[in-house]
């Protein structure tokens, strides 16, 4: 029991780290969106355009910030072809420090570098599921792709833990995608890690970011909705702080039901000491002494909670096994575990439960007078 | 090796006293075989338990084996009973779920033996009670006179000076009960002092003094037999 309630805290864990899978933890993205109120005589309902020199503004004038990058969408479907082989694959135009945003693996040759962005350099790393799809076995690290039309030189194939759709995308450095594709200086969003700094700091560069672009922009500091600027720190403490009063709750119902099993074993021994007060009688008479009597019950208590216990363990698996199969892919109740430690930490609980169970009737059949205990029938 | 002077036993229930021995003063010697014989209630139980170690006195002095026993702490009793005592009991009082080989094992166990000493000094001493045969069958697939062979054995394995046998052949046909006090002759022949408690007048002809107690008094400390 104790096991399933453990697992499934294990696996709403799980749930919630795997919605967080792909993208770094300790993020900050900015998305433009629309004025919704008056500022300095301007009308609401202004589009915000973000730029390069936000981008940069960011990037340097906010303190604490680790790894940044801009994203650049190409308008329109993209059409991608190598050779003979032409498709339609999703572009993200980006700086080098993407990698660490996305948390994407480079699995042959590079990722895009700082000079590609410098020079405007046309060139391109591919996801696993572009690569199957255009080079087939063919390694495809210095061949050319044309991108819309433009020829792009394959440098580096990526993988991703997101899922299929991240592997479907192509990267180019955002400067030569802006200039090749028509976007001058225009970007979509801003998206930056924060390193190790702590929530509160989080939250202020948040503010900070916002302020700042409030006034390039010249719309009200006030208005959540020109300038969206989303604190993935905040968001994910805030649902850790949720998984870690569930994990709480689970463990007091679980040490509950423990308590009710100690007081049944608990139980059972009394009655067992009761039936064999005579053999104990006999056993003190044949020199047994009280210490002896009293391991010989705690023994036996052990015992029993130990089988009983390894048998909870092994169902309890068995059930979130079970749970982790039939449960529909992508809720928030994933892998349900039980690792080492645990089951470990949960079998010593036992033992101490054993002790527990069988101390009241250990003492009694200690304090059983081998005079009476003979004469009992 | 048994020395009791004066030792006065009562118990308490609720308001009522009950005085069960009242000075009663004995000398065993080592190497007896001797029978104590009273009516019911005459304090025979009371006095096997004094001198088991199993229960206290309220006065007097006990000498066992030159020691004396006073105030005894529970684990103290235990050790010397383990050393210098042996039980037989009317009902046997083994242990149904332990083999014959296992129960005589028992107190080797107490006394710290490994298993492999333990195992062979049991077999030994069921091969002496005539039932290495039986050695792996628990007691209730046996007889009344094998489970009582089988609890001498065991009161014998730790090599006591002393053997307390209360009510021995109480549970067993006048046959058997015959061919157990043989056995308990024969211990005794072997030096180990032997205390019988009986009523039955056959049982105790076959020791070689009486002991016979009234109203928790010794009546007599070297009882004739009566004839038949």
């Amino acid at each position: 029991m104790l096991i399933v309630l453990l697992g499934s805290g294990v696996g709403l864990g799980h749930g919630v780290e795997y919605q967080f899978r792909d993208d770094a933890v300790n993020s900050i993205w900015v998305f433009p969106g629309q004025t919704s109120v008056p500022y300095k005589g301007l009308q609401p309902g202004r589009r915000v355009q973000l730029t390069n020199d936000d981008h940069d503004e960011v990037a340097t004038g906010v303190e604490g910030v680790d790894h940044i990058s801009s994203r650049y969408f190409i308008r329109g479907s993209v059409q991608v072809r190598y050779r003979n082989e032409t498709s339609t694959f999703n572009v993200r135009a980006v700086h080098p420090d993407h990698l660490y945003l996305e948390k994407t693996i480079v699995v042959d040759g590079r990722f895009l570098n700082p000079l590609d962005v410098r020079d405007h350099r046309k060139v391109a790393v591919i996801g696993t599921k572009v690569k199957d799809a255009l080079f087939k076995a063919e390694p495809p690290v210095g061949k050319l792709i044309e991108v819309n039309g433009v020829a792009f030189q394959v440098v580096g194939v990526f993988s991703d833990e997101g899922g299929e759709r991240e592997l479907e995308r192509i990267y180019l450095p955002i400067s030569t995608a802006q200039r090749a594709f028509g976007g001058a200086n225009r970007i979509g969003q801003i998206m930056m890690t924060t390193g190790d700094e702590p929530l509160e700091r989080t939250s202020a560069m948040a503010d900070e970011i916002h302020r700042r672009l409030a006034a390039r922009h010249t719309f009200s500091v006030d208005d959540p909705r020109a300038v969206e600027v989303e604190n993935n720190n905040e968001q994910f403490a805030r649902i850790n702080g949720i998984i870690r009063g569930i994990r709480i709750f689970v463990w007091i119902v679980g040490l509950g039901t423990l308590l009710a099993g100690i007081v049944g074993v608990s139980n059972i021994m009394l009655i067992a000491v009761r039936e064999r007060t005579r053999e104990i009688g006999v056993r003190k008479a044949l020199g047994a002494t009280p210490r002896s009597i009293v391991l010989l019950i705690l023994q036996e208590s052990i015992l029993i909670t130990s089988i009983a216990g390894y048998a909870g363990l092994v169902l309890g698996v068995g059930v979130l096994e079970l749970a982790a199969r039939k449960l529909p892919p992508g809720s928030y109740f994933r892998n349900p575990e039980v690792d080492l430690g645990v089951a470990l930490q949960a079998m010593a609980l036992l033992i101490v439960a054993g002790l527990v169970a069988g101390f009241v009737p250990a003492r009694r059949a200690a304090a059983v007078r081998p005079v009476e205990a003979l004469r009992s029938e | 090796m048994v020395s009791l002077e004066k030792i006065d036993k009562s118990y308490v229930t609720g308001s009522h006293r009950l005085h069960v021995l009242k000075a009663v003063d004995l000398e065993i010697e080592s190497g007896e075989m001797a029978a104590v014989m009273g009516a019911s209630g005459s304090g025979k139980s009371t006095l096997m338990n004094i001198l088991g170690l199993l229960d206290n006195y309220d006065g007097g002095s006990y000498r066992l084996d030159g020691q004396l026993m006073r105030d005894l702490s529970e684990t103290r009793a235990a050790v010397l009973r383990r050393q210098l005592i042996g039980f037989v009991f009317q009902s046997f009082n083994l242990i149904p779920f332990k083999t014959a080989a296992e129960n005589v094992a028992l107190p080797l166990y107490y006394q710290g033996l490994g298993r492999r000493r333990r195992q062979a000094a049991a077999l030994e001493y069921l091969e002496r009670v005539g039932l290495r045969d039986w050695a792996t069958h628990r007691p209730s697939e046996m007889s009344g006179g094998q489970q009582q062979r089988v609890a001498i054995a065991r009161a014998l394995v730790a090599r006591p000076k002393l053997l307390l046998a209360d009510e021995p052949t109480g549970a067993l046909d006048s046959e058997t009960s015959h061919e157990i006090m043989e056995l308990l002759q024969q211990v005794n022949r072997e030096g180990v002092t032997v205390l019988v408690v009986t009523h039955e007048r056959d049982v105790a002809a076959m020791t070689r003094r009486v002991i016979r107690l009234k109203d928790g008094r010794v009546e007599d400390a070297h009882a004739r037999l009566p004839d038949a």
